[in-house]
């Protein structure tokens, strides 16, 4: 297992990201019919950084990377995706801010009435523009299937696809606007270990093609060791751990140590 | 004095609040630019057609049984020349709109509800919002603007198939030729039979629409929820239909005074 586990090399510490911050939360509060989700939790996304945040299921990861995209109204706090805070922001202008901002679901969440074409198609109704009114729609869908090896499925239906292939799927359909950031939600929940490793492995590509910022919501350790620049450890609604992978799972600490243990 | 509002009616006021808010904004929604033309005619497709066959049997139905059930009782009372005039009244004011709506509602919103619940809990609903796509306008706007449409055109089919149905049945049973059967039914019905039970097809499949896209738009609780969303869509809308039947035939009756 370990064997296997080695195949995947560990991230490059040397292509560091920069210090410029492109994604910020303070003091975010959050809770549903009085129990409270997230507790003050803050975090910052600096340039080409791949941040991971892992926490226990019910610790709030899921709600707060959809309190970053708007999805989700915190109670408070504050929320800055590129210098524009996401509060103040009318639907025209989160919508364009949107378009920069990638978000690979769960459950992968295709469009089961849509083929893949046209699930890859969508987002560019509304932002074609970004690639200016002439651009070829399918040449671009062709480019994004091709990122993830799936390009011989352009014509099939969601239900046609495997877990991995609609996981894949789904990462084209993010890629499809050249976001500048990527927020991944469990992006390896539900996989077998193997596609689990081809799924990091593009993540890891896409990175190194694209030069985007990823914020990884997993509770994955293998996910976080091989993709994360620096983690962030979430314990009932706050920020509990912060540091490299290394730091973390050398850590003593009961609870850290929890996350860690196999 | 203490009075406290029973937890069930309190939570029916709950829904009716919600849904009158969401109805709203459907409204506010519609009259907005982008429109998704190409979605309409999608849901048109499968609102109208695919519903044809189900209208077409079901009116067709209604129009022998009506027919073959009332004809003793007209024959008893010498009234049996009058079978054209009370079928073709009886289909066109009610039995038509209302039965074909009825029917409309078990397929349609269950339908959308189904759909809707299922986009909900597999998060397409959220993926269409962070696309940049407003999921209001592309999902419900369309369904319900293609219900509203579909509707009253699947009622003068029905309506049509269930007329075909009796004048079968009084040729075969009553020797009534379908020239002579026709004529009778159009000479009887005036436009105070018409326009009303018209107008409220499509209030019929606004209430469907809207109904249909609540609860899928709103489903919760997982898988589960997307059955309670399914089925409470039929039920809602099932009792929203006589509602408005009801209240379609009150302010019929003050403005026609029949």
């Amino acid at each position: 297992m370990m064997e296997e586990e080695k195949n995947i090399a560990v991230k490059d510490s040397s292509k560091s990201p920069t210090k410029e911050v492109i994604m910020e939360i303070k003091d975010l509060y959050k809770s549903f019919s009085g129990h409270k989700v997230l507790n003050g939790f803050h975090m910052k996304l600096h340039k080409g950084e791949n941040l991971v945040v892992m926490g226990k299921s019910g610790s709030g990861k899921s709600v707060m990377i959809k309190c970053l995209v708007g999805l989700i109204q915190p109670d408070t706090g504050y929320i800055s995706v590129m210098g524009k805070e996401i509060k103040n922001l009318d639907r025209e202008t989160l919508d364009e801010l949107r378009s920069d901002i990638g978000f690979l679901f769960q459950g992968s969440a295709l469009y089961d009435s849509m083929t893949v074409r046209e699930n890859l198609e969508f987002p560019l109704r509304r932002h074609k523009e970004k690639f200016g009114k002439q651009t070829d729609t399918k040449a671009l869908v062709v480019e994004a299937l091709e990122n993830v090896g799936l390009a011989h499925t352009i014509d099939l239906m969601p239900e046609e696809l495997s877990g991995g292939m609609k996981r894949r799927i789904a990462l084209a359909r993010t890629l499809i606007l050249r976001p500048k950031i990527i927020l991944y939600d469990e992006p390896t929940s539900g996989l077998d270990p193997i596609t689990s490793k081809e799924i990091i492995e593009l993540m890891r590509n896409i990175q190194s093609k694209y030069g985007t910022s990823s914020l990884i919501i997993t509770h994955d350790v293998d996910c976080a060791r091989v993709i994360s620049d620096r983690m962030i450890l979430l314990v009932d609604g706050i920020n509990y751990a912060e540091g490299t992978y290394a730091q973390l799972s050398q850590s003593k600490d009961p609870k850290i140590e929890a996350f860690f243990k196999k | 004095m203490n009075f406290k509002t029973p937890k069930k009616i309190r939570q029916w006021l709950i829904e009716i609040g919600e849904l009158s808010y969401f109805a709203a904004r459907f409204f506010k929604e519609a009259l907005r630019p982008p429109y998704e033309f190409n979605e309409f005619l999608r849901q048109c497709y499968q609102i109208g057609y695919r519903s044809l066959s189900l209208v077409l049997v079901t009116g067709f139905i209604i129009g022998l049984v009506l027919d073959l059930q009332s004809r003793p009782t007209m024959i008893q009372f010498g009234a049996v020349s009058w079978m054209p005039n009370m079928v073709g009244i009886s289909i066109v004011r009610e039995l038509g709109p209302v039965i074909t709506a009825l029917v409309c509602a078990g397929r349609i919103s269950s339908g959308i509800g189904a759909e809707l619940g299922s986009m909900r809990v597999t998060e397409q609903i959220d993926a269409m919002e962070v696309s940049g796509t407003n999921p209001f306008k592309f999902l419900v706007v369309t369904r319900v603007m293609a219900s509203v449409m579909m509707l009253p055109l699947l009622v003068v089919v029905s309506d049509a198939l269930a007329l075909f149905g009796s004048a079968l049945v009084e040729n075969i049973e009553g020797n009534v030729s379908f020239q002579l059967y026709f004529n009778t039914v159009f000479e009887v019905l005036t436009y105070t039979d018409i326009i009303p039970a018209t107008i409220k097809t499509f209030f019929f499949g606004f209430a469907i629409g809207i109904v249909g896209c609540y609860k899928g738009f709103y489903s919760k609780k997982g898988t589960a929820g997307v059955g309670i969303a399914a089925n409470t869509a039929v039920v809602m809308a099932s009792l929203l239909l006589f509602v408005i039947d009801f209240v379609a035939v009150f302010i019929s009756n003050i403005f026609y005074d029949v």
